[in-house]
């Protein structure tokens, strides 16, 4: 490991001090499954670890239906999937949280490092994307707000500035009638990086769809959020046809490159069957069934 | 140069302060600074669960963790396990079950069952196999080791 010194701030201000005079080698600490691996096989130059878990805001989970979902940005994931609450009404993010890393990572990961991270085939950015996530963002200019789908910029880069981290993130209270679906594309069961994952949170009205999300990562340099899909279904019944529609302008979103997890043929297929599949299943979880396995 | 560390922490139940290195992982700490060569480095990048340990009843890897973030915490590492010399069941069942081979793999899989088990006492298969998925194994072929894990909470 390089050299590198670790603090504890206790509030927020003193992380923004911590930030400001670390400059670009200090380094928020949340679970530490992607930076303290970096740091160590000096993929990012580190002068100083911010350990934000001694932040009160910055961790736990509260919820109330008039304001929504709150989980402080370094809450684990573990206790995200656990809670009640979140089970019963942010299903879709249960999808991610519980199939990124194995279980010890999982005892560590966050959704505010798998964010901040900004990979273009980060397994929670969908799911935020389609549940209007907004990112609580502090710096030496005070807070701001930003949505899900603007964070990234490009693989591994994001739009916080100098001194500024996320303190925790904003979820809506889900429409009446409405479902969302997580899915991701591995060769095995768990402990790989997505070749392919896909997003899609609906609302419905009978079979009519009011409102639809949709995102799809690994297929671009930074996760999408594409609103020809969701155009493809919104004010339209729920059909075979539509579903393709919308699952076609996911895959004509798509533009993935080759690698040794997946061709560019391989990630477009892919782009279009996760996405009616995370259609159908959000679609079940709005009638108040169960999504299913695949 | 990193600076020396002090850390008040509490291991297998005994509290201690530990000097460390600033940057040391937890793993660096147990194994190089206090002795505790139980917790294994296979990949020392969150990959393979050989240095697996429980950090406040939670299970972590190690080598993902700083040791200057365990002031104040919990850990449990494989040679915790054992209570005066009387193995667990967990660690009985793999010894019957001949669930090892080389051995490396071993205490993670051990720390990581046990954290199943605290956490959910009868699991099925399917929870035992996706709970273990972090730990790698080269030898076994993984199926002795969810027997020897079937077999020790069908024991609790
Ligand atoms: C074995 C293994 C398996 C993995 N599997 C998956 C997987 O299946 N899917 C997946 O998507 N990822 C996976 N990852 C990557 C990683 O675990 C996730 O990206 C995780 O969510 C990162 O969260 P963290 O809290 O550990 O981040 P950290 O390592 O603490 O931080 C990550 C980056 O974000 C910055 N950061 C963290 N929190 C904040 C904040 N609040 N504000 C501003 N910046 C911040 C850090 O400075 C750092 O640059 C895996 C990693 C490992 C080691
Ligand atoms: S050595 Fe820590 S996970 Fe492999
Ligand atoms: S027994 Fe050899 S790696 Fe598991």
């Amino acid at each position: 490991m390089q050299d590198v010194k670790y603090t504890r701030p206790a509030s927020i201000q003193e992380a923004i001090r911590l930030l400001q005079e670390g400059g670009p080698t200090a380094r928020i600490l949340a679970g530490g499954t992607d930076i303290i691996v970096m740091a160590r096989e000096r993929r990012r130059d580190t002068s100083v670890f911010v350990d934000i878990k001694a932040i009160p805001e910055t961790m736990g989970i509260n919820f109330d239906a008039a304001s929504g979902l709150t989980l402080g940005a370094a809450t684990p994931l573990y206790q995200i999937y656990r809670n009640e609450t979140v089970a019963r009404i942010y299903p879709c993010l249960v999808d991610s949280a519980s199939l990124i890393g194995g279980t010890a990572i999982q005892g560590r990961a966050t959704f505010g490092g798998n964010l901040a991270n900004a990979g273009p085939a980060a397994d929670s950015i969908p799911s935020l994307i389609v549940m209007e996530c907004v990112a609580n963002i502090v710096g030496p200019n005070g807070q701001r707000q930003v949505k899900a789908e603007d964070f990234c910029t490009a693989p591994g880069r994001n739009l916080l500035e100098a001194g500024e981290f996320i303190v925790s993130l904003h979820f809506p209270t889900p429409a009446a009638n409405s479902g969302a679906r997580f899915l991701r594309f591995i060769p095995r069961n768990e402990m790989d990086i997505a070749v392919v994952n896909s997003a899609t949170n609906l609302t419905l009205d009978g079979n009519t769809v009011t409102a639809a999300r949709i995102s799809i990562g690994a297929v671009a340099p930074k996760p999408l959020f594409v609103l020809e899909a969701g155009a493809a279904l919104i004010g339209k019944p729920l059909t075979d046809e539509t579903i393709a529609a919308a699952a076609n302008a996911a895959r004509d979103a798509a533009t993935p490159i080759d690698d040794m997890r997946g061709s560019i043929r391989q990630r477009k297929h892919l782009a279009y069957v996760l996405t009616e599949r995370t259609i159908r299943d959000a679609a079940r979880r709005a009638r108040g069934e169960a999504a299913q396995e695949h | 140069m990193s600076d020396r560390i002090f850390i008040n922490t509490t291991i297998n139940g005994e509290t201690m302060e530990i000097v460390a290195d600033e940057r040391d992982s937890l793993l660096e700490a147990l194994r190089d600074r206090i002795g505790l060569t139980g917790a294994k480095e296979g990949c020392n990048n969150g990959n393979c669960g050989a240095c697996a340990v429980i950090m406040d009843g939670r299970l972590v890897n190690s080598c993902c963790v700083l040791a200057a973030e365990i002031e104040g915490a919990e850990i449990t590492t494989v040679e915790g396990l054992a209570d005066n010399g009387k193995l667990s069941a967990l660690q009985e069942t793999f010894l019957e079950d001949a669930a090892l081979q080389c051995g490396i793999c071993t205490p993670g899989f051990l720390v990581a069952s046990t954290a199943l088990l605290d956490f959910n006492p009868h699991p099925t298969e399917h929870e035992i196999r996706f709970w273990l998925a972090g730990n790698l194994c080269r030898c076994t072929g993984y199926d002795k080791i969810i027997r020897a894990v079937q077999h020790a909470a069908e024991r609790a």
